[in-house]
């Protein structure tokens, strides 16, 4: 690999940049990762019961992941403009799929025994679901939440087509000077800070997982 | 008569696109601090029957009464919060601790933390477990048999009247659901619950029920009587079929040493004269004397040549006694140590060791003949009042 001339001196020179840049970033993701889970988690409980609607589900939020990137962020101007607002709504359409996937599966995945104790309890319909069933379903959905924020991570660089916020920004620029001195360390700094950032949210999870798992489930 | 605890009238369950309900018009009583077992063949309806009672299956029509309250129209989760309830695979919550298992009725009724914590130690202690060791651990941490007596601990914890239990002992291992068995039958001598336990094996019926009822297609009821009952005079060839050969050999199981006449084998202290043994033995039509200690605790059993032979003393002559059984003892615990022992007897003694008597194949065969007779006249008393024998007790 072949690091830009002077690389280490460009990311000195333009860190509060660079920093501001990665916080943009990581605010688009969490932002989009936060509303994706409401109506992820929320699809999920509506739809795990039911063939049809479940089906209906996973297939249309999985035709959302097949969209090219690039595409859809242009198919959002003409009804959202440009900015912030759209490209968190195309990110949000991303961060479905993995999310109302697993919702589902760790919500079948209950035992089914445990349930019904549950429901010979007394428990009402909303307690069981708030109580058992998404408790024990958790693990496997912070996974998806996981796999959903890694995945937009890198598709949130392409929402600076539509001029959102973050890294993106850099990596388009550089690509508009190729050739220039500074065009490849600029684009370098910016994949590099993507990186960083998609391995310190996975850390992240690792350890809210964890700390929101109840000790009766882990191994 | 009290009332009984459960009433079911004429309750029936209908699936949509089946020709044939899988319960048809059932009316049972349930006698309040009994256990009665639905048992029968797998599709027998005994499992769906047993779930209307908790209306975790909707009866399609028919009325349920609990304490003399129709419950058909109540509120079903209210319902289940007054109704333990018991399952094979038990589902305990395994993210949640065994306290926080066994109060989550208590919380939903409200009670305060403190109440709860005192319960869930009680009740721990209740089913055989350590509360102080046992509340903090998660139902993974568990053996299979811990596991089961966490069920019950949570079914009991408002201290229901009713409790439902769906093949509660079916997935433990045959050593292990045998003292659990036991245990239970123990802990329910104290709570006098009523209790509705579906099963599919009738050994279990007959050593669990205070009344069974046999349950063919469509839930419907072939006997409802006593194990005593069913196993003296089955209603019908159904019963005598799922109730099996060796009916005979079961009653076994319910009767117990100190209900029958012990039979009196020749005894003699230690220290006696070989000739007194001698004569002792001549007296009697059995083939051995037993020596007891000074304790009056048996030591040996000498036959007339280990007697006769005289170069060994006798306290070290002859044979020690392994067939040893206690009055609470079943008869079939004494058949089984009898056949296994030299002289074909098994020897009574009370909580000290001392000697009562012996239980041989006289005893056991006139105690089987007894039960026969037994049976025979009250069924013929019963035939007398006109009721069939079903509600009488």
């Amino acid at each position: 690999m072949i690091l830009g001339v002077g690389f280490g001196e460009y990311v000195i020179d333009e860190w509060d940049r660079l920093f501001t840049l990665v916080v943009e970033h990581a605010q688009i993701v969490l932002m989009s990762v936060a509303i994706a889970v409401v109506v992820g988690v929320g699809l999920g409980m509506l739809t795990y019961r039911t063939e049809r609607p479940r089906v209906a589900v996973l297939g249309v939020t999985g035709v959302f992941l097949t969209i090219p990137s690039f595409a859809l962020f242009g198919l959002l101007i003409s009804p959202l403009g440009l900015g912030t607002k759209p490209a968190v709504v195309a990110l949000v359409m991303y961060a479905l799929l993995p999310i109302v996937r697993n919702t589902i599966t760790g919500l079948r995945e209950v035992d089914p025994a445990v349930v019904e104790s549950a429901q010979g309890m007394g428990m009402s319909r909303r307690r069981r679901l708030a109580r058992i069933e998404l408790p024990l379903a958790w693990p496997i959905i912070i996974t998806g939440i996981r796999v959903s924020t890694q995945i937009l991570v890198g598709i949130a660089a392409i929402a600076a087509v539509i001029n959102g916020p973050g890294l993106g920004k850099d990596i388009f620029r550089s690509l508009a000077r190729v050739g220039t001195p500074t065009a490849v360390n600029q684009a370098l700094a910016a994949v590099l800070g993507i990186v960083i950032l998609g391995l310190l949210l996975d850390i992240a999870y690792l350890l809210i997982g964890r700390l929101t798992t109840s000790r009766g489930l882990r191994e | 008569m009290n009332d009984p605890m459960i009433r079911l009238e004429g309750v029936t369950k209908r699936y949509p696109g089946q020709d044939r309900p899988a319960v048809e018009h059932i009316d049972l009583n349930i006698p309040d601090g009994e256990i009665v077992i639905f048992v029968g063949p797998s599709g027998c309806g005994k499992t769906t029957l047993m779930k209307m009672i908790n209306r975790l299956i909707e009866p399609t029509s028919g009325r349920i009464f609990i304490q003399g309250e129709d419950v058909t129209r109540a509120n079903p989760d209210e319902l289940r919060r007054r109704i333990g309830y018991v399952i094979q695979q038990i589902g305990l919550f395994p993210h949640m601790t065994i306290g926080d298992n066994i109060a989550t009725v208590p919380k939903m009724l409200g009670w305060d933390s403190a109440r709860i914590s005192k319960r869930i130690d009680e009740l721990l202690e209740l089913v055989g477990l350590d509360g102080p060791t046992f509340r903090s651990r998660y139902p993974k941490q568990l053996s299979g048999g811990q596991r089961q007596r966490v069920g019950v601990a949570r079914a009991l914890a408002v201290d229901p009247p009713v409790m439902l239990m769906d093949e509660p002992f079916g997935a433990i291992d045959p050593i292990t659901r045998d003292r659990l068995q036991n245990e239970f039958l123990r802990l329910q001598a104290d709570i006098r619950k009523t209790i509705v336990f579906v099963t599919h094996d009738i050994d279990e019926a007959i050593k669990m029920g205070d009344r069974i009822a046999i349950l063919r297609e469509g839930a419907q009821v072939a006997q409802y009587d006593t194990p005593q009952h069913i196993l003296s005079a089955p209603a019908d060839d159904f019963v005598a079929d799922f109730v099996g050969a060796g009916a005979s050999l079961k009653r076994l199981n319910l009767t117990r040493v100190r209900d029958v006449e012990l039979t009196f084998w020749p005894t003699v202290a230690i220290g006696a004269e070989r000739a007194e043994v001698l004569s002792a033995l001549r007296a009697s039509d059995k083939g051995a004397v037993l020596i007891l200690d000074g304790r009056q605790r048996p030591l040996r059993w000498v036959t007339a040549r280990d007697i006769e032979r005289g170069d060994i003393p006798l306290e070290q002559a002859g044979l020690e006694p392994e067939a040893i059984v206690e009055p609470q003892s079943t008869l079939q615990d004494a058949l089984n140590l009898m056949l296994d022992s030299s002289h074909g007897a098994a020897v009574v003694v009370d909580g000290n060791g001392g000697y009562l008597g012996a239980v041989d194949f006289a005893t056991v065969a006139h105690a089987i003949q007894g039960m026969r007779v037994e049976a025979r006249e009250q069924l013929r008393a019963a035939a007398g009042l006109g009721d069939g024998g079903a509600a009488a007790s």
